[in-house]
Order: structure tokens, then C-alpha cells, then sequence
């Protein structure tokens, strides 16, 4: 984690190269910062699809319902037969998939309750109680693996160290910058912390058509002590730092417009990008991620593009990492003098339920 | 309706001696609870006897146990305020001076009273740390023993591993008291547990703490530490760690 990079890109354009560890020392003592604390989930289950005997992957990407707290029904997304090893994008489609199909994941049984835009792309549900599907995740679940990772991946590898909820289907990555010992230190330095839960999902599925429709719809939760933290700092003029774009997302989904958020549940349904106005989110660290991507995207809504070609020429020249272990960018927003816009669209609104 | 209604707390050791009397009195007071013990059949009927507990079956001391557990404790919960590192291993059976004690007796007492509750609290400290932000206060319980301070003859893998819980306890304290967690070394004393009678077969039950006398000690010193709520009952004769150095 030492040696990780950091570039950070100021609201005046200028470009620096720094250690990750230089982070706190970006912030400001009224600063606050927000991170996700979702924990990941043993997602990747393999097993078989029942009608036809075949050997299948099923991945759990999105809950089915936008609700964390029923757990039995989700959006996944299914392979044939192999593993990580082979390249998504080179893995077989599943056996043809209807509506009622069992299948079986180790000691899981669901059923298929939807095929949705995609012969990979369905709606599930577990057959089991509550608690049997946690005991059930936790036997035979695995995290999402990466064909870049040198070793399969454990859960220990993807839970930050702040990681509480089981919710996400994929690290909120960029929150593996954060440390106790880096917490100790902005508080010692006055800068407060504060965490909403935000179901991440899986950033990639490895298919254009599929890749086209992310990031799904993610649920999220602001605790009433993050809404209060944001409105405190608002007050003493300082800015709300993001770790990671979930946050982002979550923030500026629940915001009320004048830079505070109401505290509850929602489903971030908004794509952020160039055209987005941003109205609480001040900076962002993030990962390194490629032009094209959603996660890209969002940054457009931080900085302008011929700032974001600097930063990422200055990305490559310097062989920063772009995976999800990898290094890490910190950009201020840019403070626009346009009128704000309020991104947020009308349907979704309605799913924000107040604590 | 009591402190504990609704409190989330997770035990390890949970089906026999003082963590099966936390699981009870917990129960009772309407918490909620989920437990880790290692075998399936005595998970599954201490389960069955408090409906709505949550039975985690799982080995402390395996490293690749750890974060399975703690996925289903917070996945069932849906978040923790109390974590009570109870599970315990003797070292050698029976006890046996260091000189006698095998190497692997001895690991397997370090591995489970004090590299498994590391391990616990480090996958769980996120959570715990979210329900201290939160306002819901976090305490996690580490479970000593007066063999932690006191050279007993015979008892040395068992004290030596609970001295270092008990250090560890303190420099948890110290470096996550600003994060709104507390962390307690508690000694509940000598109890008339299957665990006390392996150690000490000739013992007499009837001058022994009874579990369940024990158990409701700890969860005041829990609400004291939770609530700053000042108990008087019992205390005296529980050794927190922090007051006994």
C-alpha cells in the first residue's frame, strides 16, 4: 500500500504526482471525508443449470428490487462452463435460460425469474430462508475473480478495512487507499470522516452489449450522522471529499440542492458524466480508470476533458496501475459559475425513504 | 425492553460454558445474536432453542474460517455493536508444565485465543466502527483470565496466550478509543464450565461461579461501557483488565 501513487489534479488544472501516502496532507482540517463502506460479497457461484446438466457461473450483480435487505432475490449474470482463468470475454455463453429453470450452487438452490436484455443477463431468486443464504454464500460463494490477479482472490482480499455491510458485488476499490492509521490521522488533523453503504456492482462483464447497460441500478443508505456531518461542514465551509464514485453517486442522487443530502435509503439510477452538475461532491479520490468507462465518465463531471487527456497522458507516462488494486487519483471539482442543475430524474426521487 | 433490545452481538464459543449463558441472557433480553462454535450438531440445537439466533458453524483458530464467519454475522445482522471473543483452548489436556507441553498444544491455544480473536475483530471493525459513527456505540469483549497475570504452574500455554490477548485488548483501546470503539479484557473467574472441569477435574462445582451469574455480569460491564451507565451489581467481582494493571 506504501508504494501506491497518487496523481492529483487540482481545481486549477495543475497536475502533481505524489506517494498515496501524501493524501491526507491534500485535506483541509474543515474537510470532510465520505467513503463506502459496503463489504463484498462472495459473489461468483459456480454450479449447474438443472434442465440441461450443465456446468454454469453464476455471478450476483445487482439486487433485484434495489433492497439489500431482502436477500433473495438478484440480478446476475450467468457464464458456461469454465472460470476466471479464461478471459470474460472469451467465455461460452450459458445453456438457453427460461423463466423457472432451477439451478443448483452448491448448497443453494434458486430459480430463474427473468431473463432479462441478454442471453447472460437474468433475475434469480434462493430458495432458503434468510439465514440459510448467508450460511450458503459464505460456504460456497467466491469472490469475483480478475484474470490480471496473480492468485485467486479471498475475501480478505476484497473487504477494505473499513468494509461493514455485505452488499456490493465488486470492492468499492478506491476505499483501499484508507487506513486506521490514515483516519487517525485526519482527525488529528480536524478533517472528519463519514461513511454511506453503497451496493457497488461488477464494473465490467466482459460483453460490449452488457457493458453497455452499467453500472446498474445500485442501492444505497445514508446514515442520519453522514447527512448531519455533511450539513455541519457545509456550515464551516468545507468541502466534502468522496472516496470512490459510488459515493459520488450516492451523494449527489440524495442531494436536496443546497449542498446537503437527505439521510435514508435510494437506488442511484443516474449515469454522471460531463453533463452532470455537481452540487455535493467537492473532490473525489479514485481509482485509475480508462476513457470510455462509466467510472471515466463520471470524472468528466469534476474537471474539463482537455484536463482529464492531460491527466490521463500523465497516467501512462507514469505506469499508473488501472486495476482494482492499483493507484489512485484525487481531483478537485472545478467550481463552474453555471446555474445548478438538478440531475437527479424525477422517478427516482420518489425511491429516496427517509430514516 | 432492556439496553440490549435489538443490540447486535456476535459470540464465539457460543454453545457451552459462559458463552452459552451470554447466548441465553441475550436472548432474553430480546438482543440480536449470532453465535460460532465448531460443532454443527450442538450449533444447530442451541439455534433451535433461541429462535432468531443466528448458529455460525466455524473453527477460530483456521485463518480461512474467519471471514466466512464474518460475513454471516453482519449479513444476518445486518451490522454488530458487540463482539465477545469467548472461545478458548487450554493448550495441552491436561494442563502440563512448559517444559512437558507440546509445540502444537501450544500453537493451537495461541492460534485460538489470540490470533482468532485478532483476526475476528480486524474482519468485524469496519462494522463495528459504522455502529460507533452511527451512535450505536461499539464494545468488543475479550474473554481473560486471572492465569493471564498470575504464574500458575501448569497453566502456561493458556496464561501466556491470554496475557497477550489481554495486551492486545489494551492497544486496541488505545488506538480505536477516538473511533468510538471499547475494548475490554474481562475476567469472569473461575466458573463451573466443561472448560473448568478439564482443567481442574477435581473441582468443586458448588465453589464456582456459575456461568449464567458470570454472563450477566459481563453484559453489565458491556452497558457500562456502551452507556457510561454505572452498575453496581456484581462488578466487584469482575476483573477488568484495565482496573486489575
Amino acid at each position: 500500500m506504501t508504494s501506491a501513487k497518487l496523481l492529483f489534479v487540482s481545481a486549477d488544472g495543475q497536475l502533481r504526482h505524489l506517494a498515496r501516502d501524501a493524501f491526507v496532507g491534500l485535506l483541509r482540517p474543515s474537510d470532510l471525508v465520505v467513503a463506502n463502506d459496503a463489504a463484498t460479497l462472495p459473489a461468483s457461484l459456480h454450479g449447474v443449470h438443472v434442465p440441461t446438466g450443465e456446468a454454469i457461473e453464476v455471478r450476483l450483480a445487482g439486487w433485484d428490487g434495489g433492497n439489500w435487505h431482502d436477500p433473495f432475490r438478484f440480478t446476475a449474470i450467468v457464464f458456461g462452463s469454465g472460470d476466471y482463468r479464461t478471459r470474460t470475454e472469451d467465455r461460452p455463453l450459458p445453456p438457453p435460460l427460461a423463466p423457472g429453470d432451477p439451478i443448483r450452487l452448491g448448497s443453494l438452490s434458486a430459480t430463474i425469474t427473468n431473463v432479462l436484455r441478454h442471453p447472460r443477463l437474468v433475475s434469480l431468486r434462493f430458495n432458503h430462508s434468510h439465514d440459510a443464504i448467508w450460511r450458503g454464500l459464505a460456504g460456497h460463494g467466491r469472490p469475483i475473480q480478475y484474470a490480471h490477479a496473480a492468485a485467486p482472490l479471498v475475501l480478505w482480499d476484497v473487504w477494505t478495512r473499513i468494509a461493514a455491510a455485505p452488499v456490493a458485488f465488486e470492492p468499492p476499490s478506491a476505499g483501499f487507499a484508507l487506513s486506521w492509521h490514515m483516519l487517525s490521522k485526519m482527525r488529528a488533523r480536524g478533517i472528519r470522516f463519514a461513511t454511506i453503504t453503497h451496493a457497488a456492482g461488477i464494473s465490467s462483464t466482459g460483453d460490449e452489449a452488457l457493458d453497455q447497460q452499467l453500472p446498474f441500478d445500485e442501492p444505497y443508505e445514508i446514515p442520519i450522522a453522514t447527512a448531519r456531518a455533511i450539513a455541519h461542514t457545509r456550515v464551516r465551509g468545507g468541502r466534502v471529499v468522496a472516496i470512490g464514485t459510488t459515493v459520488v453517486r450516492a451523494l449527489e442522487h440524495a442531494s436536496i440542492g443546497d449542498g446537503n443530502v437527505r439521510a435514508g435509503r435510494g437506488i442511484a439510477t443516474e449515469h454522471i458524466n460531463a453533463g452532470s452538475r455537481l452540487v455535493v461532491a467537492d473532490a473525489l479520490l479514485s481509482g485509475i480508470h480508462e476513457p470510455g468507462t462509466s467510472h471515466y465518465d463520471l470524472l468528466r463531471a469534476f474537471a474539463d476533458d482537455s484536463t482529464l487527456d492531460l491527466a490521463d497522458q500523465a497516467v501512462h507516462s507514469s505506469a499508473y496501475r488501472a486495476h482494482e488494486f492499483g493507484d489512485s487519483i484525487f481531483i478537485e471539482r472545478v467550481q463552474p459559475d453555471l446555474p445548478i442543475r438538478v440531475m437527479r430524474a424525477p422517478e427516482a426521487s420518489a425511491m429516496i425513504v427517509s430514516c | 425492553m432492556s439496553l440490549f433490545t435489538g443490540v447486535r452481538v456476535a459470540i464465539t464459543g457460543g454453545t457451552s460454558g459462559l458463552g452459552l449463558a451470554l447466548v441465553d441472557e441475550l436472548h432474553r433480553h430480546e438482543a440480536r445474536v449470532a453465535f460460532v462454535a465448531r460443532g454443527r450438531e450442538r450449533v444447530e440445537r442451541i439455534a433451535a432453542a433461541h429462535p432468531g439466533a443466528y448458529g455460525i458453524v466455524g473453527d477460530v483458530s483456521s485463518k480461512d474460517a474467519i471471514y466466512p464467519m464474518a460475513l454471516q454475522i453482519l449479513g444476518a445482522l445486518g451490522g454488530l455493536d458487540i463482539l465477545i471473543n469467548n472461545a478458548s483452548d487450554l493448550g495441552p489436556v491436561p494442563l502440563a508444565q512448559l517444559g512437558d507441553t507440546e509445540c502444537e498444544d501450544f500453537e493451537r491455544a495461541l492460534a485460538t485465543n489470540v490470533v482468532g480473536p485478532f483476526r475476528l475483530t480486524k474482519a468485524l471493525l469496519g462494522a463495528l466502527a459504522a455502529s460507533a459513527r452511527n451512535g450505536s456505540g461499539a464494545v468488543v469483549v475479550n474473554v481473560s483470565s486471572d492465569a493471564a497475570v498470575n504464574a500458575y504452574p501448569a497453566w502456561g500455554a493458556y496464561s501466556a496466550s491470554k496475557a497477550a490477548l489481554g495486551h492486545m485488548t489494551r492497544i486496541w483501546d488505545t488506538e480505536l478509543a477516538a473511533e468510538g470503539i471499547r475494548f475490554l479484557s474481562i475476567d469472569p473467574g473461575d466458573m463451573d464450565t466443561p472448560m473448568h472441569t478439564l482443567a481442574v477435574p477435581d473441582a468443586n462445582p458448588a465453589e464456582l461461579k456459575r456461568p449464567e451469574t458470570a454472563a450477566r455480569q459481563l453484559l453489565d460491564a458491556i452497558a457500562e461501557a456502551l452507556h457510561g451507565q454505572v452498575t453496581p451489581a456484581g462488578l466487584e467481582t469482575i476483573a477488568v483488565e484495565s482496573e486489575v494493571m
